[in-house]
């Protein structure tokens, strides 16, 4: 019977039934940083328990990293003891720990890959919800509690009942100045924010079949802002590309076995998906959120909604209970609102193509004067490859800060925080009240070149305009 | 580990209505550098229950005295959306909570509750409404919450809730926290790991 890419990682991964009738399931590969995690080891210790794999762990700091301040201590003492608790626990415990001195280090969902350890036909889980990014590669990856990843920890496996699979097709070609984050937020709006609740969302169509693998994760990233737990595409040419020759790739015969491998993974043709939904290409523009949930997004040429023009049930209060946060105006262009600050970065849209985007038609231009941007590489590989390129510096001539890797204003769990009701163009994925650090910040999430636009323009713009894009 | 046989749960309750109630609400991200749980219940929806210009306390239902005490939450649709931190839980058991009535639960939020013992039942907005309305009319209202017969009964009335049967069953049994199971289960997962080729092992 042909099966899905899900169901066949699940099978290979379950291990056996519980009482309750979930599956004891294998994670392959656990990742963990230093927000979620200390609990995790303290429960350990408690209960006197090893961890059962340790090589199957790998260990990374980026939620409270400062990126102005490489030296410890660092000027937060709690982000210093929690900085203190990884490395004491990776050293204890005997995992794998990406350090700063490393030169590995950087926001996990982007180390991963990078590292070659996200691999297809896996399971991957981090007590992170973003987790579902490395789905891209044809894993089967998503967020936990801390709880699990004790039991992750201390026996490599978590409780877990099987998702539903969603297959979303998009079709057809981008227009030029689209970007994968547009495709996402589009989704998201289009399903709703708890649409996706108890599936896997499998992405597919011309659309992904044409995407690098930095546009997939960008993608799968988001699945969890639309409720589905776990996103992923199909693993193919492109995945096994960007693979080759990572420090943790396999290599010689290896590599030809595990193509082999990685290949059987694929969605049968015909295999059976609970639900289907098929997306134009070319319905999708530029799109920016307006309100406090991604999926609260228009295209950069609509209007901020009415809600005395809302029909559907709890349209209208949530419409009035956003705009009344955001202290936007019902009915008016979302072209124009005024920014105090622009944010490229995140596990979203932190990796180089992002970089190299924003740099190509920065080049030149000058941030608005009282827009305060900064650019924030999602690892300190990233950072590297930028600064090889000379990004960094085009981007500083512009007039952004460019600073070190970590997760930065996505969540401000570090110095980087909005003040007061500052309003953020953000290459970030969550804009949720307070999340940026200041709470009655206000965040619009929109593709890195859309934030560019913002930052030099002083209000949202159309990058399109901006920078004529036409590619 | 002998965990506790969950089967209903007796309390007040207090109403926090709204739909999407996401985890940054429920705890903000600032009050996660910590590296315990502990505490963590004083920070439960801190910027909406203080106001973030001056510092005053608002008229979020949780700061109403007559909620005081109340174990029981009721809220929206897709309570707990956004991130995977167990913080948003463990701060709603902290602060007092004992089971969460809503709408539905985004998924992550659900499992880290039902680990924690902490039931999440759903209702449909009019029943969630009908408790409310007697929660507000008497705030000492006994509200119980039985996993048996999947209902909860308050000022003589009774309504229907649902709850996914995996974590039913391990609630009403026990066995919500997994780790002894899966303990159990190593020597399997040995031989299931032993059949995958992974990372270099």
């Amino acid at each position: 019977m042909p099966k899905s890419l899900f169901e066949k990682v699940w099978d290979a991964h379950a291990v056996r039934t519980l009482a309750n009738g979930q599956t004891q399931l294998l994670i392959g590969t656990h990742l963990i940083h230093e927000v979620t995690s200390p609990q995790a080891f303290g429960m350990l210790r408690d209960l006197k328990l090893k961890v059962a794999m340790p090589h199957r762990t790998f260990a990374t700091v980026d939620h409270i990293i400062p990126t102005d301040q490489l030296v410890e201590p660092y000027r937060d003492p709690l982000a210093q003891a929690m900085m203190d608790e990884l490395r004491k626990s990776c050293a204890e415990f005997g995992i794998t720990f990406f350090d700063r001195a490393t030169g590995k280090q950087g926001i996990v969902h982007i180390v991963g890959p990078e590292q070659g350890i996200t691999q297809p036909g896996t399971t991957i889980a981090c007590g992170d919800s973003h987790t579902s990014t490395h789905g891209a590669f044809g894993a089967i990856a998503f967020g936990i509690g801390t709880t699990q990843i004790r039991d992750v920890l201390a026996t490599q496996t978590i409780a877990l009942g099987k998702l539903k699979v969603r297959r979303i097709n998009v079709t057809g070609r981008l227009r030029p100045g689209v970007y994968a984050k547009d495709v996402i937020l589009h989704i998201i709006r289009v399903l709703g924010v708890n649409g996706g609740t108890g599936f896997a969302y499998e992405y597919g169509g011309e659309v992904f079949d044409r995407m690098t693998m930095e546009e997939r994760m960008t993608v799968c990233n988001m699945s969890i802002e639309g409720g589905a737990r776990a996103g992923y595409v199909n693993p193919d040419e492109t995945t096994f590309a960007y693979l080759k020759g990572r420090p943790y790739s396999p290599t010689g015969a290896a590599w030809d076995a595990a193509v082999a491998n990685w290949k059987s993974f694929s969605s049968d043709a015909g295999c059976h998906y609970d639900d289907v939904v098929i997306i134009a290409a070319a319905d999708i523009a530029p799109t920016v959120t307006w309100g406090i949930n991604p999926g609260q997004g228009i295209s950069i040429v609509e209007s901020i909604p009415d809600p005395a023009q809302a029909t559907a049930v709890d349209e209208k209060s949530s419409i009035e209970e956003a705009l009344a946060y955001m202290k936007l105006k019902p009915g008016a262009p979302i072209k124009g609102t005024k920014i105090d600050v622009a944010f490229i970065g995140s596990c979203t849209n932190g990796r180089l193509s992002d970089f190299q985007e924003v740099a190509k038609f920065v080049k030149g231009r000058k941030v608005a004067s009282g827009v305060k941007a900064i650019a924030v590489p999602g690892s300190q590989i990233v950072a590297l490859q930028c600064e090889k390129l000379g990004l960094d510096k085009i981007l500083r001539e512009a007039g952004f800060e460019w600073r070190a890797a970590g997760c930065s204003m996505c969540l401000a769990m570090n110095p980087d925080k909005l003040i007061g009701d500052q309003l953020c163009a953000s290459s970030s994925n969550r804009n949720f009240k307070g999340r940026q650090g200041s709470p009655t910040g206000r965040t619009l999430l929109m593709s890195p070149l859309m934030v560019a636009a913002a930052a030099v323009t002083g209000s949202v713009a159309d990058a399109r305009e901006v920078f004529a894009v036409n590619n | 580990m002998a965990l506790a046989k969950i089967t209903s749960v007796t309390g007040r309750a207090v109403n926090v209505p709204g739909n999407d109630i996401d985890t940054d609400r429920i705890i903000p991200a600032r009050f996660m550098k910590c590296v315990t749980f502990d505490g963590l219940g004083e920070f439960l929806f801190n910027d909406v229950r203080k106001d973030p210009k001056t510092g005053e306390i608002t008229n979020h239902s949780l700061n109403d005295a007559r909620f005081k005490g109340a174990t029981i939450l009721l809220s929206g649709a897709n309570f707990g959306c956004g991130s995977s931190r167990e913080h948003a839980p463990q701060a709603i058991q902290k602060y007092g909570f004992k089971a969460v009535i809503a709408e539905n639960f985004a998924e992550i939020f659900f499992g880290n509750s039902t680990t924690l013992g902490m039931p999440c039942v759903t209702a449909t907005r009019e029943d969630i409404a009908k408790i409310a309305a007697a929660v507000e009319a008497n705030p000492a209202t006994e509200v119980v919450i039985d996993l048996v017969p999947l209902e909860v009964r308050f000022a003589g009335q009774t309504i229907k809730i649902a709850q996914r049967e995996s974590a039913r069953d391990a609630l009403v049994h026990g066995r919500w926290d997994a780790i002894g199971e899966l303990l159990d289960g190593l020597p399997a997962v040995q031989t299931t790991a032993k059949k995958l080729p992974y990372l270099a092992a």
